[in-house]
């Protein structure tokens, strides 16, 4: 690995983590444990598209771990883990079929990751009934998705590093 | 890149209706008769919706339970979110407020056969 390759994770880590405290400073709309913007996944469909699939696995791990550090707990960990390691994995899958563009791509993470968070949640409060947000999450996740897959196709596109 | 758009497109609706099939699966029924404490899956308490009360649940975590009118609502907690805050009233079967940071769940259950089902 590189100097450049380095710097290139250096970055896009500090940027998700940036993105992470922004997005803990915007108020939440919605009354649903789960439910959020996922400012951060613009980092993670960023390196997906322009760099490598193991490369958007090593920051989003990475970040997981920073931002739970900093801003959680041992449980906002494990929601953050389960979410954002189910957005990859369907991601990547997504990717690899060939049918989606970025944006298809960025709303299967985004659907992915709320139905992992709200598995742990179930699985650490010990009840099923959570199971009633999942529409919400589904439509909240398609949303963010959408947002958040717009964007990353334009920056994508236009930024070089 | 058509055909690219195509898929996504697809795609969402494919989600947008799974939602909708899912929120007419999983809608709450009718007004509850008990508000159910859990923590960590737990239960530690159940109270009447038909007797007004607030009560706090925890001690350094802490969640306020207001019940009132026959409906729940968490108004104070000292977590992280306050989405148990944000939730509101809660009053039908099924419905649940939660507090994820203090892995908190206080859930409506029990149909018309409340302790007072056939009161006012």
């Amino acid at each position: 690995m590189d100097g450049k390759h380095i710097s290139r994770y250096a970055l896009l880590t500090a940027l998700a983590m940036t993105l992470a405290w922004l997005e803990s400073l915007l108020p939440v709309p919605a009354a649903v444990p789960g439910m959020k913007l996922g400012l951060t996944n613009l980092v993670v469909v960023f390196a997906l598209e322009r760099m490598s699939a193991r490369d958007a696995a090593a920051i989003s791990l990475v970040r997981v771990l920073l931002v739970s550090f900093t801003f959680g707990n041992a449980y906002s960990f494990a929601y953050s883990l389960a979410g954002a390691a189910l957005s990859l994995v369907v991601m990547l899958l997504l990717k690899k079929t060939g049918r989606f563009s970025i944006l298809g791509v960025s709303v299967a993470g985004g659907v992915s990751h709320n139905i992992g968070q709200i598995l742990v949640a179930m699985a650490v409060l010990g009840t099923g009934r959570l199971i009633y947000y999942l529409p919400a999450l589904l439509v909240s996740g398609v949303a963010a998705g959408t947002a958040i897959g717009i964007a990353g196709g334009i920056v994508a596109k236009r930024v070089r590093i | 890149m058509k055909q690219k758009l195509r898929g996504d497109f697809l795609l969402i609706l494919v989600l947008l209706a799974a939602a909708a099939v899912l929120y007419f699966v999983f809608r709450p029924g009718e007004g509850g008769a008990w508000a159910v404490v859990t923590v960590d899956g737990e239960e530690t308490a159940r109270y009447p919706l038909g007797e007004d009360l607030t009560v706090t649940i925890g001690g350094t975590d802490y969640n306020v339970l207001q019940i009132s009118g026959r409906a729940a609502a968490v108004i104070d907690a000292n977590c992280g979110d306050h989405t148990c805050i944000r939730t509101g009233t809660v009053r039908r079967d099924g419905e649940a407020i939660v507090c994820l940071p203090h892995r908190l769940v206080i859930r409506i259950e029990g149909g018309e056969a409340g302790i007072d089902g056939i009161a006012g």
